[in-house]
This record gives structure tokens, C-alpha cells and sequence, in this order.
């Protein structure tokens, strides 16, 4: 069974249609990669999943329970799944081991104990033992969103959902994030995540989907619909990207 | 080697003062720059002295000259006669600043349920925040002075056992109802300024409504309204002079007995003196916070 599995998606602000007939199965182990111009539907599709926008229409299940079901406890779906966010959205007033042990603490019932040593256990592991009792401010961009993406593994969710999590940071701490999400992905997380990072998707991606006008317009390998994309409207999107100097 | 390599000279071939960038004495051009820098800090030290002579010179000239000063000056500036009273202003002015103390207390809490009740989402809330919306309203719009009349005059009619007849109590209640309602909505403004993506964070890491506003939103929202809510205390301050009208011998009180004794205002001063004792470096105070949390917040922008 998918993990994740999206049918017939519908979303729309008002008269602007967001994501329309949107279908996406997302199975165990995995990492569906979305791709497509800013306002392609990618980030409204995550926050939907997530349950932060409420649907329209069409269906979400996790783990074959249906979560677009409006009596659900979202608290209880959001237990499983993780977000990263492309601003990071860190804690300002909290320390980075309190960003990170908040939820295992106060809603996985954790003890504090456990959830400061699990959480060392990750810091250690991703080279920020050392700023474990720093402020978000004191860190850099990347450090930030290392930290931000250590928080949201920490509850140890079923789902990974990753949203542009680069697209706020210098080129020169691209990198260091995205070594993260590499290692998750060999750690054998299953996730979906927006990108605009072409040469990252295809090191990671099982399955890469070009949205456009909140459609899956084509879908398959990285090496294909990056390397060897068949559509016209993905062919112009990837030269775009190209000569932004991304791929 | 060309010249142009050699480490003592620049990238144009003039020859460089020092090997080492580290080791460095101020060059001619630069000591010609701190002597000038220092002369023209003298002169706008001289400018500011005259100016500011000119200015306060002239005020005193105008105040002094002025046909009613000598009279001004003996019924208002008696410090012979202030002296003999300041005890009794003292005594008043404790009034205010224990009336103060309780008061804020009381506002907190209630301001911070009503901040609650406006700001939650939750339908069984809903009456709460229709009334919490309501009472907002109504004490915002109707002046403390008029407040504290209805109150002061209008509880003990009802004659219920439970609420003392005391003119302080009376009047701290009619206070802390005012200013409740600013209190709420500063802390209501404080609320709504936290970003939509910081409860986004928090929501996707499981955490339900209570927890959020607990954990993440409150803390962050209480930190920026700490500033304007200092103002809102020294204002509460010295509109707890305004129970006098009730009989509470406060500071303002106390000054208008002695006054109306000796038709000799000086008392008044007095109580002015005492207020400012302990509202300037109250404002001061809090024009430190505001700025220290004005430059954090800066500090967050460029990280």
C-alpha cells in the first residue's frame, strides 16, 4: 500500500484554480519530487496534504485512512507527517534543541529526557551538536533549515513533506541542505518535496512530476522527465531553469 | 619578479608602508582626519551650548517677566511650605502606587482572557468573543473619569453584600475595568503580529490549538507588547490620581486638602514632582526595552 496516495485533487483561492484533477501516489521508501514554475501548484499541493488549506474536492489518504474526511482529528494526521518549510519557520524565541524537542515533549509524549538525547543523537549526526543551546538567530540560513528539517524528523513521521526547503538560501549553503535530505532519502524516508534544484531531484527522485497549472502534466524517472522530457511546456520549463543556471 | 608582485608594494608599484597588514600606525592623511574630526566635535559642542542657552533663556526671561510671576511664584513655588506636606503627599501617592500594583495584576489577567476570547476560532468560543468584542467596545469609548462615577456611585446602590463600599475598591474596580479593554487589545495586536507561518510550523508538528498559542504564539506576541504595555502602566499611573474623585485620599487627594487649606497650590507641585519621580525613569525604562527589542528584531531580520 502507498503511503500517500492523492486522487482527483481540486483546490482553488477564490476564482484561481490551484490544483485541478490532481492525482499522486507516493509509495513506501520513496521520493516523489515536484517540479514546475513558482505558482505551478507545488507548495498549495504540500500544504494540502498537510492539511494547513482545506480541499475542494477529490480525496487524500495516508496510509489507506482517508484524511480529507472534514470529521478527522488533524492534530492526529499531522503526528505523522513531517514539514519543512522554505522559510524555515523556526521558533525565534526557543533555543535549537527546544525547537527540536517541542513536539516529541508535548505532543508524543516523550519524556524530556528522551527527546534531548534523541534529538542530540540528530544534531550529532548532522554536524550541529555545537549550536544545540544557540538561537535560530545566531545561525546561518543553512544551519537554520538543517535544524528546521531535524525538527521534523524528530517526531519520526511516516511522511516527509519538503516545500522549495533551498530556495531561501545562498547558493554556497545549498549544499549542506541538501545532503540532508540525501541521507533521509537513504535512510529510506518516504517523502514528496518541491524543488527547483533539477541536478538534487534527479540524485533523489523515484518518480519526478512536472506540475503546471495545478497538473501533473508528466510524470516518471528523473532521467527521463528531466534528462529527456517529452512535453513542449516541460522541454521550455527545464530551459528556463537551465539558463538560470540551476541544472 | 615584477614590482607589481612584491608583497611591500601595491597592485600600481607605490611602495606600501608595512609588510605585515596588521601592523599599522596611522598614516599623515589620517592624523590630519582626527584633528579635524575632533575640531568640528568642539564646535558642535559650543552650538549646542549656545543654542540651548538661547532657548531655556528665553523661556525663563518670559516666565519671569511676566506681570503675574511674583504671585505664580509665591502660591506655586512655596518650598518652605511644600516641605510641611510632602509627608501627606507621600502618604498619598503610596495610594496610587499600591492601588497601581494591584491593579496591574488585576488587568493582566483579565485583559489577557479577553485577548484570548477575540483572538480564538474555536465555535464554542464564540459567545465569549461577542461578548469579550463587546466590553472592548464599551470601556474603550466611554471615558475613566465617567467610569469611575458609574462605579464609584452606581455598585453600591445595587447593595450587593459581596462588593465593599470602600471608595478604593470602587475605584481600583472602575481602573482595572478601562483598562482591561486597552490592555486586551494591545495584547490582542501582539497576538495577531506573530506570522501566520510560525503557527503553520507549529500546527504541522502536531501541536493543536492550545499548544501552539502556548508554546509558540503567546510567547512570541507577550515579548513585542512588553514595551507599549510599560506605557500603558505609567499611564495607569497617573490616572489612578483620578479616583480622587471618589474620596480617596491619593496623592492628588492629599494635595488638594492641604490646597484648599492655605488657597497655597504648591502642594500640587509637590504631587506633579512625586508622579514624575517614578514616571521618568519608568519611560526611560521602557524606552530601553523598546529599543533593545526594536535591534533584536533587526537582528532576526538579517539572519
Amino acid at each position: 500500500m502507498s503511503v500517500l496516495d492523492v486522487r482527483n485533487l481540486r483546490k482553488s483561492f477564490g476564482t484561481e484554480v490551484v490544483l485541478a484533477d490532481l492525482s499522486l501516489e507516493v509509495p513506501e521508501h520513496t521520493a516523489t519530487v515536484l517540479i514546475g514554475a513558482s505558482g505551478s501548484g507545488k507548495s498549495t499541493l504540500l500544504r494540502c496534504i498537510n492539511l494547513l488549506d482545506t480541499i475542494d474536492d477529490g480525496s487524500i489518504y495516508l496510509d489507506g485512512q482517508e484524511i480529507s474526511d472534514p470529521a478527522i482529528d488533524v492534530d492526529q494526521v499531522r503526528r505523522k507527517l513531517g514539514m519543512v518549510f522554505q522559510s524555515f519557520n523556526l521558533f525565534p524565541h526557543m533555543s535549537v534543541i527546544d525547537n527540536i524537542t517541542l513536539s516529541p515533549r508535548k505532543v508524543h509524549g516523550v519524556s524530556p529526557e528522551q527527546a534531548r538525547s534523541e534529538a542530540m543523537d540528530l544534531l550529532t549526526r548532522f554536524g550541529l551538536a555545537d549550536k544545540a543551546n544557540q538561537f535560530p538567530d545566531r545561525l546561518s540560513g543553512g544551519q537554520q533549515q538543517r535544524v528546521a528539517i531535524i525538527r521534523s524528523i524528530a517526531v519520526k513521521p511516516r511522511l516527509l513533506l519538503l516545500d522549495e526547503v533551498t530556495s531561501a538560501l545562498d547558493p554556497v549553503l545549498v549544499n549542506e541542505v541538501l545532503s540532508i535530505v540525501r541521507d533521509l532519502k537513504s535512510d529510506g524516508m518516504t517523502m514528496v518535496l518541491a524543488t527547483h534544484e533539477m541536478g538534487f531531484a534527479t540524485q533523489v527522485a523515484d518518480e519526478v512530476c512536472f506540475l503546471e497549472a495545478g497538473r501533473i502534466v508528466e510524470r516518471g524517472p528523473a532521467a527521463q522527465v528531466i534528462q529527456n522530457p517529452q512535453l513542449p511546456a516541460t522541454q521550455e520549463f527545464l530551459r528556463r531553469v537551465h539558463e538560470a543556471g540551476r541544472l | 619578479m615584477s614590482t607589481h608582485d612584491s608583497p611591500i608594494h601595491d597592485n600600481v608599484g607605490r611602495a606600501l608602508s608595512s609588510v605585515d597588514p596588521l601592523v599599522w600606525s596611522p598614516s599623515a592623511r589620517e592624523v590630519q582626519r582626527i584633528a579635524l574630526r575632533k575640531k568640528l566635535a568642539r564646535r558642535r559642542i559650543v552650538v549646542a551650548a549656545i543654542s540651548t542657552l538661547i532657548v531655556l533663556g528665553s523661556l525663563a526671561a518670559v516666565l519671569v517677566t511676566s506681570p503675574g510671576w511674583k504671585v505664580v511664584n509665591k502660591t506655586f513655588f512655596d518650598w518652605s511650605y511644600g516641605l510641611t506636606v510632602l509627608h501627606l503627599v507621600i502618604k498619598g501617592i503610596l495610594t496610587n502606587i499600591g492601588l497601581t500594583l494591584i491593579a496591574s495584576v488585576a488587568i493582566g489577567i483579565i485583559a489577557m482572557c479577553l485577548a484570548l476570547a477575540r483572538t480564538s476560532k474555536s465555535a464554542a468560543m464564540t459567545p465569549f468573543r461577542f461578548l469579550a468584542t463587546a466590553y472592548v467596545d464599551i470601556f474603550r469609548g466611554v471615558p475613566l473619569l465617567l467610569v469611575i462615577l458609574l462605579v464609584g456611585f452606581g455598585i453600591p446602590a445595587l447593595r450587593i453584600k459581596i462588593i465593599p463600599n470602600s471608595v478604593l475598591v470602587l475605584g481600583t474596580i472602575a481602573v482595572v475595568l478601562t483598562y482591561s479593554a486597552y490592555v486586551a487589545e494591545v495584547i490582542r495586536s501582539g497576538i495577531l503580529s506573530v506570522h501566520p507561518s510560525q503557527r503553520a510550523a507549529a500546527r504541522s508538528l502536531g501541536l493543536n490549538q492550545s499548544q501552539t498559542l502556548r508554546h509558540v504564539v503567546l510567547p512570541q506576541a507577550i515579548k513585542r507588547v512588553v514595551p507599549p504595555l510599560l506605557n500603558d502602566l505609567v499611564a495607569l499611573l497617573k490616572d489612578t490620581g483620578l479616583v480622587s474623585i471618589l474620596g480617596v485620599i491619593d496623592a492628588v487627594r492629599a494635595a488638594q486638602i492641604e490646597a484648599s487649606r492655605t488657597f497655597n497650590y504648591t502642594p500640587y507641585v509637590i504631587a506633579a514632582i512625586l508622579f514624575l519621580f517614578i514616571t521618568i525613569p519608568l519611560t526611560r525604562y521602557t524606552d530601553r526595552v523598546l529599543l533593545r527589542s526594536i535591534s533584536r528584531q533587526n537582528a532576526e531580520g538579517t539572519a
